[in-house]
């Protein structure tokens, strides 16, 4: 083997194997993805919380030493035009307690539109302590035009919820979403399952 | 592949290019290619500055004189983004190009046929980006740093154009690496060891690794929002379940190491530049490539400090601010070898000294600003007000570019066999190195009096430093025209130069005569030890 | 030459001297708050450690260029490294990181403390403006507002002086009590935007489908002005902040009168106007609200900002262009005034932009229509 044919071989391997290191990057880019959601969801960042919770209310021990108040935050996104309100601005809970407040949507519109709350608790610390029992937010609601509805909503804040935290504010907010769900959809029923939860 | 070689190899028997201008066209030579990028990244630095002036013109006083905010807002995210791409990069694959082969003693690139690609991809990527300026609903608007949605949903038409534009980039900057690392890996001339070669070749090294990595980042970062633009996904789209915060660590995963791709070749370069003019052998060769290494493994770390106010979590801030803090330690240490590597030499002061000087000190102030704005608390009050921007014009502009006109300066005897006119070679440092201070020494006091970058038009409390850094920036502009006219000049008038053009130079590309012959070392040369570093 | 230059540089140098000495703002400002003073002191420790390593390192690098030259006959040494030399400046700049750490630390987890709040005020970025929520306990005291640029176009167009507030002057500034724990909760509508009051010391990105959280204590009545700080579009640089911190009780008497007018507000929701009442109310709405896309002439800049004046829209259905107003245009610049602008509002400005830049529908609008096709209150 000639020095010049070496060398070439060596260049083609080296070249080699630069390109997996490319394609490697890429693939590492496409799983950048599902691994940020991954993150946010053990990190609590972005305040996202989780899908429905199980809980015994008979068992319920609530921690009457402190008192947590909770601000609720409503708002309607972009390009939502319905009407989206909380029974309370705020409401102050024991850990360990269950608690329901109601919230309320109209649709002013003259259609018939599907809408999807989506929450976020701030501080991020408390969102893996906020268990939501009964949410409207599991699912899409379908409103007929210039139709109203009381939603309510059922949660206990963990025990182990962080001492330095005193309060926490719920968000949610309102996405229409009906260019997404089937004419079929709508018709056969009030409320489809959440494509998130 | 191998073909390639060969032809090359048949042809390559000491005659020197083609005439005519498809000689350019078809050239797979490493030094013309290398000429075309340095050309290609000198006409990008004119017209990103050219941006630059539009902005600074309009910010000489408050209110509006010359421009719209939407076409404001065009200039500063064009200047960025031709700055970052057209020229600080494209120029040092220039010098790339030009060097390593010389520098490690090889033939030629290990790729020339790719070589030629990736240059000739650049000019039709910065066509169609520039092209967008005309377009209806105007070109890219979002700043460099494109963060969604404004960038996806609320971004102009052009926007795909943009897209592609930075995918060609990114093409090209992927295969001009391949084509470093395997030339530097498989084509050093025998007795040329890793921990001898060049510090030019060993920061290209590094730096080719990085782009190799972060570059398909950016690539996946366009395409997301390629698709959410125009498939209706929802990776930044609030309203489809996908977070805009996302879109910031992604491109910040890239765009931090992209801040050491910009810098690191300027390592390299000033460190060859103190020790000829100072007559000594450089000082901690080995620390100098650990410092550089060190600091493209903390770059993949550092990213969310460009976020801390996009709200994460304490522990996360903290990790951030520490580990970005780190980062001074091995940029210190390179610091200190450059002034040990003066100490105690003899030094002369011609143009690419000056320049490298004035590197040291103004990369160092802004590495002082870097550090403050290392500290998440404090940041808050810097975070997106002109301090920033002052830091990081003081990092890039005496920083990358500074070291870029200084290797321009150091080589081009070798170039083009003739010596640069030493008189207007200085006349264009102390108008560069005055003008970049007015420009943006100043903007450090209006970035702490509170005022934000990116506005067209500002509060009276801001109008006397602004005016300051807006005479600045002409200076510092025109006086780039000096630097035109000195190579013009050169290639021209110049005075012939000798093979070792500097009295302290050492290094393979030094052996050959000026101007290097079209094909050098098409045998190995003998390394010995009185031209390498180590 | 070397003359000339250095009586250049020392002139440039003077003149720039005489000139930092007359500007007042040279500065971080230390603020008005407990965080923000913590946040200077910090600022000017880092500072202060900059400066003296700065004073050291460049002062062996002159020193060597002053003394270690070839025109001063200097033999040079050819030492390449110490191994003693530079482990001690790896470990040195490592031990000032570490102190430097220590009290960027505390200042930050004193930032981060959470919860103890008396009141809460929800911040949303706008392009190009910003709204304040009260979240008051009692949903049905919870009010709202918008807070535009007041700066008039005639003064950034330079046809009218400037005043002391230019650009940073605001139509309804944030009101909130001195001496009170006050959290923000920041979030936005569109695009990201960033909320920074530089006398608190806090700032926060608002960005859309997440919310942050910023709290404040602010001992001092008084106004306190800041700007978005991260680019939003076209007029990112004319939405300012402008706070007013007011005395606990007189913030209490306003809190109060907000509350209730709200009520009387909309009460006035069933008037009726005449064509010059709505074309007057309508024609401020505009100013405030449209111009800025739309502009004076209603002219717009397509094809992101359709012109009015002589558009379909203006020209046909009157219900048409209401709904179009109320709703906005999903996935384009023109927002939902729904949300922003009472019935009152909504009327007059679409009356107004049917009877100018040479429309003239010859309809008329009222709030009651208004409230009509948002399905009533």
């Amino acid at each position: 083997m000639s020095e010049q044919s070496r060398q070439q071989a060596n260049i083609n391997r080296t070249v080699g194997k630069l390109c997996l290191m490319v394609v490697g990057m890429i693939c590492f880019v496409a799983a950048l993805v599902p691994l940020y959601d991954l993150f946010c969801e053990i990190t609590g960042l972005n305040g996202k919380t989780g899908g429905p919770y199980t809980f015994d209310e008979a068992k319920a021990t609530p921690d009457t030493s402190r008192l947590i108040r909770v601000n609720f935050l409503t708002n309607t996104n972009e390009g939502m035009v319905w009407k989206f309100w909380p029974e309370k601005g705020a409401v102050r809970v024991n850990p360990g307690a269950a608690n329901t407040v109601s919230f309320f949507v109209k649709n002013t519109t003259d259609r018939v539109m599907v809408g999807q709350a989506i929450p976020s608790v701030v501080p991020g610390a408390a969102a893996e302590f906020f268990h939501k029992t009964e949410c409207f937010c599991f699912e899409q609601q379908i409103l007929q035009p210039g139709e109203e509805m009381e939603m309510p909503m059922r949660f206990i804040v963990g025990h182990e919820l962080p001492k330095n935290i005193r309060s926490i504010n719920l968000s949610y907010a309102l996405f229409d979403v009906t260019e997404s769900v089937t004419v079929a959809q709508i018709n056969s029923a009030s409320t489809v399952p959440a494509a998130g939860g | 592949m191998s073909e390639v070689i060969h032809a090359d190899h048949h042809d390559d028997h000491d005659h020197g290019p083609e005439k005519g201008l498809l000689r350019w066209l078809y050239t797979t030579n490493h030094k013309d290619i290398g000429t075309l990028y340095l050309w290609f990244s000198f006409a990008m630095f004119l017209i990103g500055g050219v941006l630059a002036l539009v902005i600074r013109a309009e910010l000489f006083q408050p209110g509006l004189q010359f421009v719209e905010p939407e076409f404001f807002n065009q200039m500063t995210t064009n200047h960025g983004l031709i700055m970052v791409f057209g020229a600080i990069m494209p120029a040092f694959v220039g010098l790339a190009n030009w060097l390593i082969p010389m520098q490690v003693g090889a033939p030629d690139m290990a790729l020339p046929r790719m070589n030629n690609l990736s240059f000739w991809i650049l000019p039709f990527a910065f066509g169609m980006m520039i092209s967008t300026l005309f377009m209806e609903g105007g070109g890219p608007n979002f700043g460099w740093t494109f963060y969604a949605p404004l960038s996806t949903t609320y971004a102009p038409d052009s926007v795909t154009y943009f897209i592609f534009a930075v995918h060609l980039m990114g093409a090209s900057s992927i295969m001009g690496s391949i084509n470093i690392i395997a030339t530097i890996l498989n084509m050093r001339a025998p007795g040329m060891t890793l921990m001898k070669m060049p510090l030019f070749v060993w920061t290209w090294l590094i730096t080719a690794y990085l782009l190799i990595a972060v570059m398909p980042v950016l690539a996946g970062a366009v395409t997301m929002m390629l698709f959410d633009i125009h498939f209706d996904t929802s990776f930044f789209n609030a309203a489809g379940g996908g977070d805009p915060v996302m879109f910031q660590h992604i491109f910040w995963f890239f765009g931090h190491p992209e801040v050491y791709i910009m810098i690191l070749p300027a390592f390299g370069i000033v460190s060859h530049i103190i020790a000829t003019f100072a007559r000594k052998p450089l000082f901690g060769y080995s620390s100098m490539v650990y410092a550089v290494a060190s600091i493209a493994f903390l770059s993949f770390i550092v990213w969310a400090h460009h976020m801390f106010t996009v709200g994460m979590p304490l522990a996360g801030q903290l990790f951030f601010m520490y580990s970005t803090m780190l980062i001074a330690v091995p940029t210190g240490v390179k610091v200190f070898n450059w002034i040990a590597t003066m100490w105690r030499g003899s030094m002369t002061f011609e143009t690419p000294m000056l320049f490298a000087i004035a590197f040291v000190v103004l990369f160092t102030m802004g590495g002082f600003s870097g550090l403050m704005l290392a500290i998440t608390p404090v940041d808050y009050q810097y975070h997106d007000t002109y301090f920033v921007v002052a830091h990081f014009h003081y990092v890039l502009v005496p920083g990358a570019l500074f070291s870029i006109i200084a290797a321009v300066y150091f080589w081009i005897p070798k170039w083009t066999g003739k010596m640069y006119n030493e008189s207007l070679g200085k006349l264009h440092f102390w108008l560069s190195f005055i003008g970049v201070n007015i420009t943006f020494f100043p903007q450090h006091f209006s970035g702490l009096a509170g005022m934000p970058r990116r506005i067209p038009d500002y509060a009276l409390q801001f109008a006397d430093f602004n005016m300051l850094s807006s005479i600045g920036a002409f200076i510092f502009g025109l006086s780039q025209l000096v630097f035109l006219y000195v190579l013009i000049h050169t290639i021209r008038s110049g005075k012939p130069a000798e093979g070792r053009a500097w009295e302290g130079a050492k290094g393979l590309e030094w052996t050959l005569p000026s101007p290097a012959p079209y094909h050098s070392f098409t045998h190995p040369p003998k390394v010995t030890d009185a031209e390498v570093q180590g | 030459m070397k003359k000339t230059i250095l009586q250049f540089v020392s002139g440039i140098a003077l003149t720039s001297l005489a000139f930092l000495a007359q500007a007042d703002e040279l500065n971080l400002r230390p603020g008005v708050t407990e965080i923000s003073r913590a946040v200077y002191d910090l600022h000017m420790l880092i500072f202060g450690i900059c400066v003296a390593i700065g004073i050291v390192v460049f002062g062996v690098l002159f020193w060597s260029v002053y003394a270690h030259r070839k025109s001063r006959g200097q033999e040079a040494a050819q030492f390449h490294h110490s191994t003693k030399l530079e482990i001690a400046w790896t470990i040195v700049p490592t031990i000032i990181l570490v102190l430097m750490a220590i009290p960027s630390t505390q200042v930050l987890i004193a930032m981060y403390d959470t919860g103890g709040e008396d009141m809460t005020v929800e911040v949303r970025g706008y392009q190009w403006k910003w709204q304040y929520k009260y979240l008051d306990e009692d949903y049905n005291r919870t009010f709202s507002f918008f807070s535009n640029l007041a700066t008039p176009r005639s003064q950034i167009n330079n046809r009218q002086v400037k005043t002391d507030t230019y650009l940073l002057e605001v139509d309804r500034p944030l009101r909130i009590p001195a001496n009170r724990k006050v959290r923000f909760l920041i979030t936005a509508e569109d695009v990201i935007h960033a909320w920074w009051v530089p006398d608190f010391g806090i700032k926060r990105d608002a960005v859309p489908g997440v919310v942050n959280d910023l709290w404040t204590i602010v001992p001092e009545p008084g106004v306190y002005r800041g700007q978005c700080t991260e680019l939003c579009g076209k007029d990112h640089g004319f939405m300012p902040i402008v706070v007013e911190v007011l005395p606990e009780a007189e913030f209490d008497a306003w809190y109060a009168s907000q509350v209730s007018t709200e009520v009387v507000k909309a009460e006035s929701f069933g008037e009726t106007f005449t064509h010059e009442q709505l074309m007057a109310k309508g024609e401020e709405v505009y100013g405030t609200y449209c111009v800025a896309c739309h502009l004076a002439d209603g002219q717009g800049i397509p094809p992101a900002f359709p012109a009015i004046a002589g558009s379909a829209v203006a020209l046909g259905p009157r219900d048409d262009h209401l709904r179009l107003v109320i709703d906005g245009v999903a996935g384009s610049a023109m927002q939902a005034f729904g949300k922003q602008l009472d019935p009152v509002e909504l009327a007059s400005v679409v009356h107004f932009q049917r009877h100018s830049f040479g429309n003239d529908a010859g309809d008329i609008s009222q709030p009651a229509d208004v409230v009509n096709l948002s399905g009533g209150q």
